[in-house]
């Protein structure tokens, strides 16, 4: 009966409580809830991410090879187009075989004919110089039988160049016999020749080249209209090829140059001793250490680790001077255009 | 007048400064006899040493000696140049003074002169002045000398050419510039003609203008090449013996320097048997280094080139120049740069065979280079480098 009474008592209170507790394990239960949907959710976003971000990495592979693939390709097609432009561009205008050959060819014939000419000429003026020296030989021989006219051989008496021994007499002896001797006023009278004045209108005078004279030129008949003169036409048309300085340079233009060096070095060089550095390091010497670089306390900073003082606050808002400027190339066409867009400048 | 005989002993004057000062006063009121022996006398004094010449300037002589240049009388033009040829002959500074004194206008003007040794001594005067710095090259261009000057190539007489193409020639060494007007002034090919003159220094100072037109630039030594030169300078070179012959090697040389395109030319016109004979007939070291030199720049600048030279059969000859003791210091170096410049591109390997016999180690290995770069051609050769290298 007690226990009855004490159960009936409690049953009051059963309604309550076991309202409180369902309420206490309705909200236990939603936090439970709430939290296990957090923690999933977050474990199903780091597996979504960590996949994007796999098919990232497998994205940007295959793009990465992709392009790389479509650049080689390119750049070949490119290569193909600059190989046929460079060989052309070479064997046509820096190395020009064919060219060269012919440049000989002409020069040898140059030469050769410069070669005739002047063997011809110097055949001219030593036969030339022969004559001269004939002729004033001969005068000189007459005016010494015109002098000595008195040595002519007489009917009695044979003359000094008319041996009575030779079959014949001297060929001065005929000269004495046609000489008129001098008189004395004549020999007073006689200019010494001229030395220094080069006449050129006596005959057997010194050779020279004919002056070649120019005609006075023809006029031309300008033509009608706002035509342009026919030269400028033509230097259009025919215009040759001014390369730009990056194209005339050849693309191995420095290591050919260094080999260039490298050569002239090697040929210039008399002295083919190898100078060998440090040939005394195995000498045993102290090494002496520089007395300024060092202290009682160790090495000095200065000299090895920096060398030079530096006021970095100063230099706060200053930039480097500007080293490298592009090129103006409008201003290369100045002047140079057919049409006058150039001058637009 | 009476001091006109005491020129011939002008030495011993020098120290007596107050006889120059007498001779010098008041010359411009004196007859032009007293003129004429005054400048001989001051020329006598000047010709023997630099000192001599600069007292001589010290007196205020150059006045003097311009007054007298402007005289009527050819006589007294002549010996006033001649004394100022003598003075300028000297230094920088003596040349530097007598162009200040004036003289070049009338100079240029003396050498038009009809009188043919008036203009032999202008001439000669103004090779003086111009030869020792660009500066007074350039003052003697600008009064207008090379139009003169390149008028009288062509005169017969041969002391004047001679004169003529040394102030040409001393105009155009200093630089590009100079040589350029010089050329413009058209005297070739009339000057090759002068390469057969018969007297010898004309052809040697005909040979050294062309020498200072080509050492410049490519351009000037390919218009000379043009023109033919480079034959006429190898006939000149073949024709003549000696001393002579050096301004010829020396142009060949320069102008085979330039550029591989030249020196083929050098070798289309046989310049290189020329240069041969050369090397082996001369005595002379001087003669035989630049010949040395020559050679190396032909033979320098490709495959060709070398070949060319060495089927000349030159290189056991530059080989035992550069061996003997006896060959200067000079033609020994010359010699090695040019075997080394040669052998560097040399492939013909019939040519390189003598040197192996006679080589030394630092030359050989050069050579044994050369062939174990090139055995592929031919296979005795290499029977021929073992026997060596047994041998050595």
């Amino acid at each position: 009966m007690a226990t009855m009474v004490k159960l009936q008592r409690k049953i009051n209170g059963i309604k309550e409580e076991s309202f409180n507790r369902n309420r206490v394990a309705e909200e236990n239960r939603r936090k439970e809830h709430k939290a296990a949907l957090l923690i999933q959710s977050w474990f199903r976003g780091c597996r979504v991410r960590a996949y994007l971000r796999h098919l990232q990495r497998k994205a940007t592979t295959i793009q990465k090879i992709w392009r790389g693939y479509l650049g080689r390709m390119y750049f070949r097609r490119m290569v193909k187009i600059q190989k046929r432009w460079r060989a052309y561009y070479v064997r046509k205008y820096v190395h020009n075989y064919y060219a060269l050959k012919q440049y000989l060819e002409g020069l040898i014939m140059t030469n050769e004919i410069v070669r005739r000419e002047l063997e011809e000429f110097a055949v001219i003026k030593s036969r030339e110089r022969e004559k001269t020296a004939l002729e004033s030989g001969e005068r000189k021989k007459d005016y010494l039988a015109r002098k000595m006219h008195y040595l002519v051989s007489t009917e009695q008496i044979a003359g000094v160049f008319n041996s009575p021994y030779k079959l014949f007499p001297d060929e001065m002896e005929f000269r004495l016999r046609g000489a008129k001797p001098l008189s004395p006023k004549a020999s007073r009278s006689r200019k010494h020749g001229t030395e220094g004045i080069v006449e050129t209108s006596a005959p057997g005078t010194p050779f020279t080249l004919p002056q070649i004279e120019h005609l006075p030129p023809i006029p031309k008949k300008k033509q009608q209209g706002p035509f342009r003169d026919p030269t400028e036409v033509l230097l259009q048309r025919y215009k040759p090829l001014e390369p730009t300085l990056r194209v005339a340079t050849s693309i191995m233009s420095v290591e050919e140059a260094r080999e260039e060096l490298k050569r002239k070095e090697w040929g210039s060089r008399v002295n083919d001793e190898l100078f060998h550095h440090f040939s005394n390091a195995n000498k045993s010497r102290r090494h002496e250490l520089m007395l300024h670089t060092s202290s009682k306390f160790g090495h000095v900073d200065y000299g090895t680790k920096h060398f030079r003082e530096e006021n970095p606050e100063k230099l706060k808002g200053k930039k480097d001077f500007k080293r490298v400027f592009t090129t103006v190339q409008v201003f290369d066409k100045f002047g140079k255009m057919y049409s006058s867009a150039g001058k637009a400048v | 007048m009476r001091i006109a005989g005491l020129r011939i002993s002008g030495e011993n004057i020098s120290g007596h400064f107050n006889i120059m000062n007498i001779v010098i006063a008041r010359l411009e009121k004196r007859k032009r006899f007293y003129k004429k022996a005054a400048a001989f006398v001051l020329r006598a004094v000047a010709k023997h040493s630099p000192e001599l010449a600069q007292a001589v300037v010290d007196c205020g002589a150059l006045d003097a000696l311009v007054i007298s240049l402007e005289e009527f009388d050819p006589g007294v033009k002549e010996a006033a140049a001649w004394a100022l040829g003598y003075i300028a002959r000297h230094n920088g500074e003596l040349s530097q003074a007598v162009v200040d004194a004036g003289a070049i206008p009338l100079l240029v003007l003396c050498i038009q002169e009809p009188e043919v040794a008036l203009k032999r001594i202008a001439a000669s005067a103004l090779s003086d002045i111009s030869k020792h710095s660009p500066e007074l090259a350039q003052t003697v261009v600008d009064a207008g000398a090379i139009a003169h000057l390149s008028q009288m190539i062509l005169n017969p007489d041969a002391k004047l050419k001679r004169q003529v193409f040394s102030a040409l020639s001393q105009i155009s060494k200093h630089s590009v510039d100079l040589a350029e007007m010089v050329v413009e002034a058209e005297i070739f090919p009339a000057v090759l003609t002068c390469l057969k003159d018969p007297d010898e220094y004309v052809k040697k100072n005909v040979a050294t203008l062309i020498r200072e037109i080509t050492k410049h630039t490519p351009e000037l030594s390919q218009l000379i090449v043009n023109a033919g030169g480079v034959a006429a300078v190898i006939d000149y070179i073949g024709d003549s013996r000696g001393n002579v012959r050096l301004p010829g090697i020396m142009m060949l040389g320069y102008v085979a320097a330039h550029s591989e395109n030249l020196a083929m030319a050098v070798i289309v016109s046989k310049g290189v048997p020329q240069l041969a004979i050369c090397l082996s007939e001369e005595p002379e070291d001087h003669i035989k280094a630049a010949t040395a030199w020559a050679l190396g720049q032909i033979g320098r600048h490709t495959p060709e080139h070398a070949r060319a030279v060495a089927v000349a059969n030159v290189l056991p000859r530059m080989l035992s120049l550069y061996m003997e003791s006896e060959s200067s210091e000079d033609l020994q170096v010359k010699a090695k740069k040019a075997l080394k410049s040669i052998l560097q591109k040399c492939t013909y390997l019939p040519g390189l065979e003598p040197l192996l016999h006679e080589a030394p180690p630092n030359i050989l290995k050069h050579v044994v280079g050369q062939f174990s770069k090139n055995t592929g051609q031919q296979m005795p050769n290499v029977i021929v480098l073992l026997h060596v290298l047994q041998g050595s």
